[in-house]
């Protein structure tokens, strides 16, 4: 079904028309109401003036994660404090998480791409939809919500942490749709096989995101629950989920324009390269109040089609994601950065910055292991004091990354170094194909 | 009087002892006691050596983390619960012991490697008591 066919099946002409239009009042809002931005125009010598459709949005400069920990918590809002309702965040590179806010239209406006995405999935308001993302910071849990409820759906609002609980409720209360992420479904999926209450359920469509997935996670879903499963995309500091979602012809996700502009640059020269080129992913926020981003560099590495889809649809589909362009983990759903476990460590005496992620998919699940050198001069002969260190670093990175991390001392030097630079992740789950 | 014993910081992996000993054996360190505290993933090697220091400065250059420390080596005869009343000593004194493990030394006796909070404290105790207690000297 199609939510809002008006919006969802323009011509390309009035996708751009719209676009343009949009792009001028938002860089006008940024100008004249954060003094950051104004600053960054006025550094390449921009002004809003020049500015006049799409065409032009080359010329703006990038935001980047640096920029929303420059101005943390709220130096990019565009709307005086009390016009905002909502903070989100999702963890930085180092220290500050990136922060988002919302003005009560914002939440509004969110709330209509997500229904628009369930709307896709083929969900109505006669579902009954379990929402089994974190209720909290994290956007998914809310977004996810507001969106179901938004399209009518009943929602039974779960969160995570207990999948005994979701799984009764699941078969009690004939639950028909659920939003989580890929691989927490397929732990659902687990121990439902295991309980024998696969054919108990009555659910037919899951809408999964938060994290990459694969093709043969699909079909793992959709075979093993008998269901559809749908891919949505989004990112806090955007909004949330809901910016791009499949349909069920699975040929991309179809991200929404109206409110969303995207582009493709080269993560190398920074240029903006032709539709359909393989790059990183760069959206601009059309309609957003609180906080509206300027060309922010997602780091997602993909391409774009804009021909029609089957589906009716005519908003741009973002294609499979190929990687990142940055050092990014996303583990069981919560963004990891190197970095961040670093600074961790460094607080700790008695390890040296050298160390490795390890990342794998044991199961469904994501586990993490980080290595850690022990140093010569802090090695003790005592196995109850190198207990304590484990118990400290596995402390220090729950603190930090919000995970709980199977620490491993190791040797000094018992870690690969290249070059003076160390190689600090291995990922063992093929995310990408 | 202590002896001083090394510890070698193990990965838990296929052929770490292996590749220790072997480099201490290429060095032409003789060992005269050995003892490994596992855990899960990895161990503390606790050896005797002829020379301590030569061990350590070769194990540092083949990349192994280790350290000395003075242990005690008491001798307990061979009797019953006579090494009960040498931790009976050293309890009373409100020391605690961070570990023990026997020595494979030969001689009357059994041999035994002690390591706790206040050493120093405890040679005393033991002087005193007639705790017999091996030097250095005689270990080699």
């Amino acid at each position: 079904m199609i939510w809002n066919e008006a919006k969802e099946c323009m011509s390309r002409d009035e996708i751009e028309a719209l676009q343009s239009a949009r792009l001028v009042k938002v860089v006008n809002r940024v100008y004249h109401n954060v003094e950051y931005y104004r600053k960054k125009m006025q550094e390449v010598g921009l002004e809003p003036g020049d500015i006049k459709g799409i065409e032009d949005l080359d010329k703006l400069p990038y935001t980047t994660y640096a920029d929303l920990r420059d101005t943390y918590p709220f130096g990019l809002a565009a709307v005086p404090r009390s016009e905002l309702v909502r903070v989100h965040a999702s963890s930085g590179t180092t220290g500050k998480p990136k922060v988002a806010v919302y003005t009560r239209r914002d939440i509004d406006i969110w709330a209509e791409c997500v229904a628009r995405c369930l709307a896709m999935a083929g969900i109505t308001r006669d579902d009954i939809i379990q929402v089994g993302y974190g209720y909290g910071l994290f956007t998914g849990g809310l977004g996810a919500h507001y969106g179901a409820e938004y399209l009518g759906a009943l929602v039974l609002p779960m969160s995570t942490g207990n999948t005994k609980k979701l799984i009764d409720m699941m078969i009690d209360c004939d639950v028909t749709a659920i939003a989580c992420t890929p691989s927490y479904l397929l732990h659902v999926a687990e121990d439902l096989e295991k309980a024998g209450l696969v054919d108990k359920i009555k659910l037919k469509t899951a809408i999964c995101g938060a994290e990459p997935w694969t093709d043969e996670m699909r079909d793992q879903m959709e075979s093993r629950l008998h269901i559809k499963a749908h891919d949505i995309y989004g990112l806090t500091e955007m909004m949330g989920p809901g910016v791009a979602c499949d349909c069920e012809h699975h040929k991309g996700l179809h991200i929404w324009e109206d409110h969303f502009l995207p582009e493709i640059i080269d993560p190398s020269t920074l240029k903006q390269l032709p539709k359909g080129s393989d790059g990183e992913l760069v959206i601009t926020n059309l309609t957003k109040e609180g906080m509206p981003l300027i060309r922010y560099r997602t780091k997602d590495l993909t391409s774009i089609e804009y021909d029609k889809c089957e589906c009716g649809r005519t908003m741009a589909r973002i294609q499979r994601f190929k990687g990142r362009s940055d050092d990014m983990l996303i583990i069981k759903g919560v963004n990891v950065f190197p970095s961040q476990v670093e600074a961790a460590l460094l607080t700790i005496d008695g390890t040296t910055p050298h160390y490795m992620l390890v990342v794998d998919r044991v199961g469904n699940s994501d586990t993490l292991e980080v290595q850690v050198e022990v140093a010569e001069d802090t090695f003790t002969d005592e196995v109850k004091s190198l207990e304590t260190l484990k118990k400290t670093i596995h402390d220090k990175l729950k603190m930090a990354i919000g995970l709980n991390a199977k620490v491993t001392l190791v040797a000094p030097n018992g870690l690969e170094h290249f070059d003076g630079k160390s190689k600090h992740v291995t990922d063992k789950r093929k995310l990408y194909q | 009087m202590f002896v001083k014993q090394l510890s070698v910081f193990l990965e838990n992996k296929e052929g770490r002892l292996d590749k220790v000993l072997k480099t201490l054996a290429d060095g032409g360190i003789n060992l005269l006691s050995a003892s490994l505290a596992d855990t899960t993933d990895f161990g503390v090697l606790r050896l005797l050596a002829d020379d301590p220091d030569k061990a350590k400065a070769i194990l540092k250059d083949a990349g192994f983390p280790s350290r000395i420390d003075n242990v005690i080596a008491v001798v307990v005869p061979d009797a019953v619960g006579s090494f009960a009343k040498v931790c009976a000593m050293i309890h009373e004194a409100g020391i605690n012991i961070s570990y023990i493990y026997g020595l494979s030394i030969d001689g009357e006796g059994t041999p035994i490697a002690i390591k706790t909070d206040n050493n120093d404290k405890v040679v005393e105790i033991l002087n005193g008591a007639g705790v017999k207690m091996i030097s250095p000297e005689e270990l080699v």
